[in-house]
């Protein structure tokens, strides 16, 4: 579904990505790891069309089609899905006309009529129920209020809304209370299906207790220095990132 | 040299326009003549603002008023279908409904000019109360407008022929609103100067709903006074959206005089109109009075929108709001100059205002001039202004989630407008300005497009 080769970006001119090589197919969950400023987030950026990473070599692949020369939008409706580290608050544009602008735009692509305003409203409902967000979280502008904790379960909110082929979660799981996490991992894993694929940013273990992943990477410094199964998580929780550290310094 | 050539040009057909209509005697009744008299000698004396001046800085208006504008003496436009007109209206909500037609009072042979309700409210047209109770007029007519030099009340009080007037007595209330279409229909470059007048001496809030619009695109020079008079505990809303086409210069002067505990809220929109320039002055003289004001204005193309206001709180423990916003786009250029004056005794005054600008293209023009002059030490008083564009982080938040640029933009627009089209209290009315500035910022509205009448 979606292959990453030799992808080399920067930011303002500093090298932040160093040569990513990456294959995830239909049906996989992908975990990635690694210390803070190690490029993760950036990579998410890439993936998802942010145009203040200059990409300086490599390319991106997905259902075939080549990534990077497609814009936000447009990526979005063949269907990657950003769950963002840092939701924005949009004062002033409420949830129901984003979401409702978004799933016909998505609906558009795939060659399906736009929903009418009660069908709308009954497709929400049933999302909110799946991924147990609160009713009143949708009757507010994007994001404007919400607490940390809210925001993250927005973010598995739309993504259940939009049903993407690959969804990236950024560090969907920082700052959430164990209720929280259980709920966000819950609706990744109704979501989850042999024809979708998650890449999952996380700083703990402790999501993946729920999100059982297939892979584990590791990044750092721009690279995937390591990538095993779903141990090598248990082991990072218990040493840290130092050996890994060590071990690429080394090479 | 050009401008002095002009200058003369505009002063010398004004000059002749007032000896004209002198000359037909439209100049009754007499206390009226003596009033306008006095005003075009102000005129003669300070003529046309120069850049020189301050609160002229960015708008030069003069050149409007040297070309060939007609002066119509009389609504030609007699024979309006009615309903035509009504489809103007805003659907689902009753008004009283009153056209204007080019700063003419409308009514068919049918009609009243003058409604009377039994608890004494009057509403109707200037010009007949002017003639048949002119008492009722006398001590509140000019009487805010005079005392702060303006050349655009003096031209205004010179050639004004008629207008809206409302008068509600204490304890009359006003069931529904009333809604003005204020129309400008001709089919050469007219000049028009309508003048109103509303007095409110009653608790229950009153709602006016003043439309401006041009029904064919010859070009105009409308230039307006509005005087609103709100006596002790009167509560008043006023709602003006502007959407004449944009080869017209739209030029408003509103006073507002409030006293004792009295609440003013108005709403201001301007969608079209070539230079639109809005002088606002308020003059609180009673204590406890409240007064906001909202203004959103949406520029493209040449567009040139000014907005002027100058707030006085002359007594103590009132309080004034303003929140201004423009979105420009293309060329076009937004002017936003607020002043705050609070008088020496005008202790325990609150005040606040706020100006924000979203600039689309690089070639939009802002200026943004607040001001505070502060006489009384124990105040709350304060200003904003901010200008900036799109923002990036939201605008890769909603694209992200497929949703285009363009309609992305549109969503964050229509978000920044909604801080002031949220002020609108009728919901009917402001479901109908929230689709209006949708189209507008769409660029799909040219003018109100259920309009559709000429004149036959
Ligand atoms: N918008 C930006 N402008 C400049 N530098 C940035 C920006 N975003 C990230 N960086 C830099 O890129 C590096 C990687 O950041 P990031 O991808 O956020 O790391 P992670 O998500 O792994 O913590 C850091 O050194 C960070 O300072
Ligand atoms: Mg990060």
């Amino acid at each position: 579904m979606l292959t990453i080769k030799n992808l080399k970006a920067q930011i303002n001119g500093k090298p932040i990505l160093k040569g990513i090589n990456l294959e995830i197919k239909a049906g996989e969950v992908h975990a990635i790891m690694g210390p803070n400023g190690s490029g993760k987030s950036t990579l998410a950026a890439v993936l998802a069309g942010r145009d203040y990473v200059e990409i300086t070599s490599g390319e991106v692949l997905f259902m075939g089609q080549n990534l990077l020369d497609l814009a936000p939008e447009e990526r979005a409706r063949m269907g990657i899905f950003l769950g963002f580290q840092y939701p924005v608050e949009i004062p002033g544009v409420s949830m129901v006309s984003f979401m409702r602008t978004a799933v016909n735009e998505i609906r558009k692509y795939r060659n399906l009529p736009p929903l009418n305003s009660s069908d709308f409203l009954k497709y929400m409902r049933e999302k909110k129920e799946l991924v147990e967000i609160d009713t009143q979280l949708t009757h507010r502008s994007v994001n404007e209020g919400f607490s940390g904790g809210e925001k993250k379960k927005n973010e598995i909110f739309q993504m259940a809304m939009l049903e993407p082929k690959l969804a990236i979660l950024d560090e969907t799981d920082s700052g959430l209370d164990i209720d929280a996490l259980r709920i966000v991992a819950n609706g990744v894993n109704k979501l989850k299906s042999p024809d979708n694929a998650y890449l999952v940013i996380t700083h703990y273990q402790r999501l993946l207790d729920y999100i059982i992943p297939d892979v584990v990477h590791v990044l750092y410094d721009g690279r995937i220095v390591k990538s095993a199964g779903k141990e090598l998580a248990l082991e990072l929780e218990e040493k840290g990132y130092d050996w890994i550290k060590r071990e690429y310094q080394k090479i | 040299m050009k401008s002095t050539f002009m200058h003369d040009i505009a002063i010398d057909n004004l000059k002749a326009l007032f000896n004209q209509l002198e000359n037909e005697k439209q100049y009754q009744p007499d206390w009226l003549f003596h009033l306008r008299s006095r005003a075009f000698e102000n005129f003669l004396i300070h003529k046309f603002p120069t850049k020189k001046d301050e609160t002229y800085k960015y708008t030069s208006l003069e050149p409007h008023f040297s070309g060939k504008l007609t002066y119509l003496s009389q609504t030609k436009c007699s024979n309006i279908n009615i309903d035509e007109v009504f489809k103007c209206d805003v659907p689902s909500l009753d008004t009283h409904l009153i056209i204007l037609v080019n700063g003419w009072y409308y009514a068919s042979s049918q009609q009243e000019l003058l409604h009377e309700t039994s608890d004494g409210l009057i509403y109707g047209s200037l010009r007949e109360v002017t003639n048949k109770k002119p008492e009722l007029i006398k001590p509140y007519f000019a009487q805010s407008s005079r005392t702060i030099n303006n050349f655009l009340d003096d031209l205004n009080l010179s050639f004004m022929q008629d207008g809206l007037f409302v008068y509600i007595p204490p304890q009359a209330r006003l069931e529904k609103p009333i809604q003005v279409i204020n129309l400008v229909v001709a089919d050469e470059a007219v000049q028009i100067y309508p003048r109103h007048l509303i007095i409110s001496e009653s608790s229950h809030l009153t709602q006016i709903l003043f439309c401006d619009h041009s029904l064919n695109i010859s070009p105009f020079v409308m230039n307006g006074t509005m005087e609103i008079y709100l006596k002790d505990n009167a509560k008043l809303s006023f709602y003006r959206m502007q959407n004449a086409h944009n080869h017209s210069i739209q030029l408003t002067n509103n006073y507002i005089t409030q006293s004792h505990q009295s609440e003013f809220k108005s709403v201001y929109v301007t969608l079209h109109g070539g230079v639109v320039r809005n002088n606002i002055f308020v003059q609180i003289n009673g204590e406890e009075a409240k007064n906001s004001m909202y203004g959103l204005w949406l520029a493209d193309k040449n567009q040139h929108i000014d907005y002027f206001t100058h707030v006085n709180h002359n007594k103590p423990a009132s309080e004034s709001n303003q929140f201004f916003k423009g979105i420009l786009d293309d060329e076009a250029t937004g002017i936003f100059s607020g002043k705050i004056f609070v008088a020496k005794d005008a202790q325990k005054t609150n005040a606040y205002q706020s100006n924000k600008n979203l600039i689309i293209s690089q070639n939009a023009k802002v200026r943004s001039k607040p001001q505070l002059e502060i006489y009384a030490d124990d105040v709350k008083c304060s200003h904003g202004s901010a200008t900036g564009k799109l923002d990036d982080d939201a605008m890769f938040y909603l694209r992200s989630r497929g949703i285009s640029h363009k309609e992305s933009c549109q969503l964050l627009m229509f978000a920044f407008a909604s801080d002031i089209t949220n002020q609108i209290d009728i919901d009917p009315l402001k479901e109908e300005i929230e689709t209006l500035v949708d189209k507008r910022l769409r660029g799909e509205l040219s003018r109100c497009n259920r309009c559709s009448i000429s004149c036959t």
